[in-house]
């Protein structure tokens, strides 16, 4: 039913019925200006944000600012952002946390959904209890604070993964396309003999393979925005992540001690980018890895959700 | 409360490998024969092991990081002092209790009364402002015909749900900032801009305005997918009836779409005390405490940042219980009003 659901949803409709009446020019003008409205919304400020960061500092100053128009083009300010540690660095460390952040949550995940999907199995009840109480019962954030510090994991990258590194929510998720596999298909593979951690690896997971992506995508999208239990957890400067480093750009004004200074990096030896230039430029390196993953989840992201939606 | 209620299922995960389960599943799905419940539990354990093990690393990451957590409110009753002693424990056990102390004072801090003021204009404003907003949307793109066009906007309009809070409030500081777009546009039409970024008596609408842009395109998707399983025949009927689109939207549409609204008005509104963190620690520093402070920045700067661990927690634990309360009333109040709310299965 899901399945058809997500079908129907992606089909939508595509003729008009006989008895609808025709829109009214003043509704297709206002619906149109709408569409095209959000659209420009949502563009717009990707648009102007790109074009600065290769902005020189001619054409900023000649905008008074944020540049609409491309006038040149001039990199100067990516050479220095990454001739420079900070960015590269924390770039890097964002990486490191996303990429093992989703390996441990996406395994986490997984085995537990497998674990949790056939009612009827010893203690299942209360152990799918005590996953999804996770979603009324907050612990609070001085309390986790003071276990994640206790444990002694301060200023370590374990304190960006291990405390958000199972979401109850795509656990659901999971468990919900696990329980719709057919049952005739796992037990025919267990009278051949296959144990369980077979048949989770030979059969249900090449089933699943599509939700199983969403919902790493989506957990790796979540380890490279999250900064909050950065801000809590990571005081040293080493180890700041690149949202931090954004933050520090633009909204903490940490971007003009570097701004009038010039490069270093081949081919751009003593041009010194324009710190606009070099601030929207971390907003785009920020943004490339999202810009990247986003078409992959899209495709399938509907339905995910919509399997979400409707069975949690 | 929230305490009471974690200890039995503390014991639960800690011998659900070894003992038995304090309850059998209460029903079976209708494939499972009814023979299967009756095999002893040392069968049913030596069938069932690997399926236990491979829950255990979640569920255990759970109690660490989830459920110890939850038992150490009890610091809201402490007058905690982090360096009681030696050891991971040694501070919980030497510190002073003190009883509801914290929360007298906790009650008698005019700065706490701000945060809890904020909060709620926030979710009141945007419960007015933003909630409706995905479904008059939903509605418009359902409508659309051409299977393309819709394609693209959602492709676009999803977008910014996937950036951080820390892009969307810079985009909008490169936007509406002092000199951003909107400012450089007014001064050069003669006009002198004003700051939206940094004016605390706005500030609720631009948090708005932020959210709406993050999340209005995402927002859509559930009302898209309750939408498409209203029976179209149900519209030809109302047509051939006379009832014109305001109609059929109406009586068929708005009714179509109730269950998902009460579902997702009663998620909201048991999270009236929970607006966000990340979006308020960013802007707080320009706009201000007065109107940016809301209860989990009020918790981090209190808790955390000065160390005063046992208010923090006091703040926190009736920012939780509060929450516990109100979802459950609200649910309540949904069964009552014949819709199945969140949790009908239990």
């Amino acid at each position: 039913m899901t399945i058809n659901t997500a079908a129907a949803y992606r089909r939508g409709r595509t003729t008009r019925p006989v008895w609808e009446e025709p829109p009214t020019p003043v509704g297709q003008v206002a619906k149109g200006a709408l569409l095209i409205g959000m659209m420009l919304a949502v563009v717009l400020p990707l648009w102007s944000v790109v074009v600065t960061s290769f902005s020189s500092r001619r054409t900023i100053n000649e905008a008074g600012g944020m540049v609409m128009i491309p006038r040149d083009f001039d990199p100067s300010a990516y050479a220095l952002i990454f001739s420079r540690g900070e960015v590269a660095k924390a770039v890097w460390i964002s990486v490191i946390v996303a990429v093992a952040g989703t390996a441990i949550s996406l395994s986490l995940t997984v085995l537990a959904a497998y674990g949790l999907s056939r009612p009827g199995t010893v203690a299942h009840k209360p152990l799918l209890f005590w996953f999804l109480m996770t979603f009324l019962i907050y612990p609070g954030l001085v309390p986790s604070y003071l276990v994640v510090t206790g444990l002694g994991l301060k200023d370590s990258l374990w304190a960006l993964i291990l405390p958000s590194a199972i979401s109850a929510f795509n656990l659901v998720v999971i468990r919900a396309f696990f329980m719709n596999i057919p049952t005739e298909l796992i037990d025919s593979a267990r009278i051949d003999g296959a144990g369980e951690w077979r048949i989770l690896a030979r059969i249900v997971l090449p089933l699943s393979k599509a939700v199983v992506a969403v919902v790493g995508l989506f957990y790796a999208v979540g380890y490279w925005n999250a900064f909050f239990n950065a801000i809590l957890y990571i005081d040293d400067p080493e180890k700041r992540v690149v949202q931090l480093v954004l933050r520090g750009y633009i909204l903490q004004g940490q971007a003009p001690q570097m701004g009038g200074q010039p490069v270093n990096f081949p081919g751009f030896n003593n041009v010194i980018p324009p710190t606009l230039a070099v601030k929207m430029a971390v907003v785009v390196v920020t943004l490339v890895p999202v810009a990247i993953v986003y078409p992959f989840v899209q495709r399938h992201f509907i339905k995910g959700v919509i399997i979400g939606a409707i069975k949690g | 409360m929230a305490v009471d209620e974690v200890t039995p299922g503390g014991a639960v995960t800690d011998g659900a490998a070894r003992s038995a389960p304090p309850r059998r599943p209460p029903r079976q799905p209708p494939a499972r024969p009814a023979a299967r419940r009756k095999l002893p539990l040392r069968v049913r354990l030596r069938r069932d092991w690997p399926l236990l093990l491979m829950t255990a690393p979640g569920a255990l990451l759970l109690l660490v990081f989830h459920y110890l957590p939850t038992l150490g409110n009890v610091v809201a009753f402490q007058d905690y002092n982090p360096y009681a002693g030696e050891g991971v424990l040694a501070p919980y056990v030497n510190s002073e209790w003190i009883g509801f102390g914290n929360f007298e004072s906790l009650f008698k801090d005019p700065a706490f009364w701000d945060a809890v003021r904020n909060t709620l204009s926030i979710t009141a404003f945007q419960l007015v402002f933003f909630f409706p907003l995905p479904i008059a949307v939903a509605i418009m793109l359902h409508n659309l015909l051409s299977a393309r066009l819709r394609t693209v906007v959602q492709t676009v309009i999803y977008l910014p749900h996937f950036f951080s809070w820390v892009l969307v409030v810079a985009f909008f500081v490169q936007m509406l900032g002092g000199a951003g777009l909107l400012a450089d546009a007014l001064r050069d039409v003669g006009l002198r801009p004003w700051d939206v970024m940094t004016n605390p008596d706005t500030f609720i609408v631009l948090v708005t305005a932020e959210s709406v842009w993050k999340d209005l395109g995402w927002g859509t998707i559930v009302f898209l997918a309750a939408l498409s399983m209203i029976d179209q025949n149900l519209y030809e009927a109302a047509a051939a009836d006379g009832a014109g689109r305001w109609r059929r939207l109406w009586h068929i549409t708005l009714p179509g779409l109730r269950p998902v609204i009460v579902l997702l008005l009663i998620l909201r509104l048991g999270d009236a005390l929970n607006v966000g963190f990340e979006q308020y620690i960013l802007q707080r520093d320009a706009v201000g405490r007065q109107a940016a402070e809301v209860l989990d920045t009020f918790v981090y700067y209190l808790g955390i940042t000065t160390g005063n661990f046992g208010y923090g927690a006091a703040a926190g634990l009736f920012k939780a219980v509060i929450g516990l309360v109100l979802i459950l009333l609200a649910n309540k109040v949904a069964h009552m009003l014949g819709e199945q709310g969140v949790y009908s299965r239990r």
